[in-house]
């Protein structure tokens, strides 16, 4: 366990050091999200009416741009040929990891989410909700990534590759993010039912995201 | 303990690199794996490491931890050094020690064993290639194993650094470790040798 500690340590003290996991998200969400009432015009009905599902969109290309990187720095430098030789699983290893990259760079961009929602004419109770969505949500969304970010590593710098596997994988869970966001904030229908199936498409990610990363992984050692 | 190989093949990208080869090291030796550019030396070393699946015979380990697979009780030296430039030198080789377990000896005393001690807040993007080099080697020192897979230990060393290795590979097989090495250079120890290639 200590293994894994120091490895989410190592990952998270990079992506804060470097100044490139962490911050680039984060700006890239603010970009999108500062832009949109420029590029919609100054219609606040419409604003908030499209509020949850510009922040949600953002948040996705936050998260999904810096998720190529997950593996490539490792493997590049041969880190990744000591973690699968060391007497951690490959799979915990690669859990570690995504979980670092969500608190360095998905956390970050949840917490940025209520000043962002005044830009669009949000109100409070609605941009709560829309982070509740979001921190439900984000996880699922970097551990599937991390399939795509493995099998990138293994065929040397697909990066395409990664946002052609990874977005189809992301539509259930963004669907169902902003269908909960506008449940909360709009509400005929309930917010409890998409905010769970939203938790239970994170659960079942945690499970399947490493298992799926660590076989691609090995087959990219050579 | 003893590390064998017998009618080893391997296969890299669909070629092959070289099938029917033997090889025995017991605890206490040291092998030295000489060949041309290309002939599989760098390819040996991983599929020992378990990095690279054997396409034909088998590799084994008698006598060593019964818990634990070959690569477990491995350390790999290969050609890249695994560090990272945005951490600082006693971050990184405190990192590996701690994640690889089996501490043999303090993070701040393993870099002085390599002689990096002035240098060790220093962010390893700006060590030189020979100073990236003793870290990697610092990580031998400070994370017990009994296997060593070194490939080409010595490139970019002084030669300073290199009687200072040769000394730790001394000391590892007097404590009962064994060493693998592919080396185009003389080791500095007493070692057996394994030409891959022949003539070809």
């Amino acid at each position: 366990m200590s293994a894994l500690a120091e490895l989410m340590k190592r990952d998270i003290r990079i992506a804060l050091r470097v100044g490139g996991g962490a911050l680039i998200g984060v700006l890239f969400f603010l970009t999108v999200v500062v832009l949109m009432p420029f590029a919609l015009g100054p219609d606040l009905a419409l604003l908030a009416r499209l509020g949850p599902a510009i922040l949600w969109l953002g948040a996705l290309l936050a998260s999904l741009l810096t998720l190529d990187r997950l593996f490539l720095a490792d493997h590049e430098d041969g880190s990744l040929d000591l973690i699968a030789m060391s007497r951690t699983p490959l799979e915990l290893a690669c859990a570690a990891k995504a979980l670092a990259h969500w608190l360095a760079a998905g956390l970050p961009l949840i917490i940025a989410t209520p000043v962002l929602g005044l830009l669009l004419n949000l109100d409070a109770p609605s941009t709560l909700a829309v982070a509740l969505t979001l921190l439900a949500g984000t996880p699922a969304l970097t551990f599937t990534g991390m399939i795509g970010a493995a099998l990138a590593v293994t065929l040397h710098r697909g990066g395409l590759l990664l946002a052609v596997l990874v977005l189809p994988l992301s539509i259930p869970v963004l669907i169902f993010g902003v269908a909960a966001s506008q449940a909360a904030i709009s509400g005929p229908s309930s917010f409890g039912a998409p905010l769970t199936i939203l938790c239970a498409l994170s659960l079942v990610s945690f499970v399947i995201g490493p298992f799926a990363a660590a076989a691609s992984l090995r087959h990219g050692l050579d | 303990m003893r590390l064998s190989g017998r009618d080893v093949r391997c296969v890299r990208g669909g070629r092959e690199i070289f099938a029917g080869l033997d090889f025995e090291t017991a605890a206490g030796e040291a092998l030295a794996v000489t060949g041309t550019n290309g002939s599989g030396k760098t390819s040996l070393l991983r599929l020992i490491a378990g990095l690279l699946p054997v396409a034909g015979g088998s590799i084994g380990l008698e006598g060593g931890d019964p818990e634990l697979t070959l690569p477990e009780q491995a350390h790999y030296l290969g050609h890249r050094d695994a560090l990272k430039p945005a951490l600082s030198v006693v971050e990184n080789l405190a990192f590996w020690r701690g994640f690889l377990g089996g501490e043999a000896s303090d993070a701040e005393q393993s870099i002085a064993a390599v002689g990096l001690d002035h240098a060790i807040h220093l962010p390893a993007a700006y060590l030189s290639a020979g100073q990236r080099r003793r870290l990697s080697i610092a990580r031998l020192v400070a994370v017990r194993r009994p296997i060593w897979l070194l490939d080409e230990p010595t490139n970019a060393l002084d030669s300073a650094g290199q009687s200072l290795f040769a000394a730790l590979m001394a000391d590892h097989l007097s404590q009962g470790g064994l060493i693998i090495a592919a080396t185009h250079a003389p080791l500095g120890i007493a070692a057996g040798e394994l030409r891959i290639g022949g003539a070809r």
